[in-house]
């Protein structure tokens, strides 16, 4: 059964970048994009296990600390060599200045 | 300046086959994909440092496109003559040194912001590197995971014991047509060996021979056009001058990892930064900073000079030129030639923190005598 969590305050992310969230033994991306709204996928590169926190974002994409592996965050496509699988996305939502996240 | 010491890791030989007995030791024992040390660096800056433009690369790649065509044109209307000797030593180094550290940084995607630059950058130095494309992608990859661990580490320039002869002919590029020629032909032929197999997904298979394919069929139509012309002209210019331009990508490369650690976790016991001169640094693309770049392989080669001031507290001090670089190694690996255990390690400034000998299992110096 999905739940809605809360992850982070609004303002914990700055604008085009990326924060850790654990929760319940697993850890997240949250993503605030540059046009201001905010995204959530898996919190591991999917080539090594890589904390994707660590890394760049740059309009759509973050890209991984570890190889330069590229990701859209917004859809989880994974965009080539050396990431070809893609990240999960989960749902994001805004609520009294916090940021939500869907879990199943 | 750094401190000579010894250490001994396991007695055992290494095998650097990477589906050997020294890659099951190193998946066993942790040190494949392991976790690495990195320097504290507050997100902030570190964001700073990562960001990416387009504007330093296609500076240089502009400068370096003109270099090369300009000395081709040269060699080409000198030809014949001694006239076109310094063309093709100009010209050679740019198409056979100044192309390795392109085809690294492109490869990272690191010189250019916008993505189809830094691939099209990538696969013209793969070429003049003699390299895979998909293939060397992955290698690099492996490289970065997993930097000189015996075993799985793709990229070991150097192996220990070390084979002096095979160093020293590297400077003449002769093993690239021994091996690297070779290997994109049987590529080509569809067939790629157990060891590539191990670091490139299988998903990647089809399109690392399609890129062999490739390769080989302009070595096949150079070597064509030279027969046509009756005339060396074309294979001086075309694949040719890994033979006589190799030297300065081996000269700056072979000092980021030769004599160090092997089998560690942390980069400034197995990497080495050297200053350069300004010539040197701008064909190498500032990998003179190697420490700092294996750290942080998200930071673009033209913040390295930056990132290397705000982390040096924290590194052994830089090589202050390739000579002392050299003069500091080559009592190193004269010595491995007889026990190959034997190692340099660099001593840390007070500011740094300590490495983590209980980890690395480093210090037995009466096991080198
Ligand atoms: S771990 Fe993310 S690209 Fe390799």
């Amino acid at each position: 059964m999905s739940e809605w969590v809360e992850a982070c305050a609004a303002d914990d992310v700055e604008e085009e970048d990326v924060i850790r969230f654990d929760h319940a033994g697993r850890t997240f991306a949250i993503y605030r994009s540059p046009d201001d709204e905010y995204f959530a996928t898996d919190g591991l590169c999917t080539h090594e296990k890589v904390h994707l926190a660590d890394g760049l974002v740059m309009d759509d994409i973050i890209e991984c600390p570890k190889h330069n592996g590229r990701f859209n965050y917004k859809t989880g496509a994974a965009k080539g060599a050396p990431v070809c699988v893609n990240l999960r996305t989960y749902p994001v939502k805004l609520e009294a200045g916090m940021v939500m996240i869907q879990l199943d | 300046m750094s401190a000579v010491e010894v250490g001994n890791k396991t007695g055992s030989k290494r095998d650097y086959s990477l589906v050997g007995e020294s890659t099951k030791r190193a998946v066993e024992t942790g040190l494949a994909s392991a976790e690495w040390y990195h320097t504290d660096v507050p997100r902030k800056v570190m964001k700073e440092l990562m960001q990416r433009s387009d504007g330093p690369a296609i500076r240089d790649t502009l400068l370096w496109i003109a270099l090369i065509l300009g000395s081709a044109v040269g060699a080409i209307w000198f030809w014949g003559s001694w006239w076109c000797v310094p063309f093709f030593v100009v010209y050679g180094v740019l198409y056979a040194s100044s192309s390795d550290s392109r085809w690294h940084e492109c490869g990272h995607g690191t010189a250019f912001r916008t993505r189809w630059m830094n691939d099209a950058v990538y696969q013209i130095a793969s070429f003049m590197q003699m390299r895979n494309p998909v293939q060397w992608r992955w290698s690099h990859a492996r490289h970065h995971t997993d930097t000189i661990i015996v075993g799985r580490d793709a990229e070991i320039a150097v192996m220990r014991p070390p084979d002096l002869l095979r160093a020293l002919l590297s400077f003449t590029g002769l093993l690239d047509f021994r091996y690297s020629l070779p290997g994109l032909f049987r590529q080509a032929a569809g067939r790629l060996t157990d060891e590539e197999k191990s670091y490139i997904p299988e998903m990647e298979w089809l399109k690392a021979i399609v890129a062999a394919r490739w390769h080989v069929a302009i070595y096949v139509a150079t070597a064509g056009l030279a027969i046509y012309m009756r005339s060396f002209l074309p294979l001086m210019l075309i694949g040719g001058p890994r033979l006589y331009g190799t030297w300065h990508m081996v000269l700056t490369g072979l000092l980021q990892h030769i004599g160090l650690a092997d089998n560690v976790t942390d980069h400034r016991l197995n990497t080495r930064t050297v200053y350069m001169n300004p010539i040197s640094r701008w064909i190498y693309w500032n990998m003179n900073y190697h420490v700092e770049h294996h750290m942080f392989p998200m930071v673009p080669y033209h913040a390295l000079p930056r990132l290397h001031e705000l982390i040096k507290h924290d590194l052994p001090a830089p090589n202050p030129s390739m000579w002392h670089a050299y003069k500091e190694v080559w009592p190193v690996v004269l010595r491995q030639l007889r026990y190959e255990d034997y190692y340099l390690k660099r001593e840390l400034p007070p500011t740094a923190r300590p490495y983590k000998e209980e980890f690395h299992n480093l210090i037995i110096p009466a096991a080198a005598e």
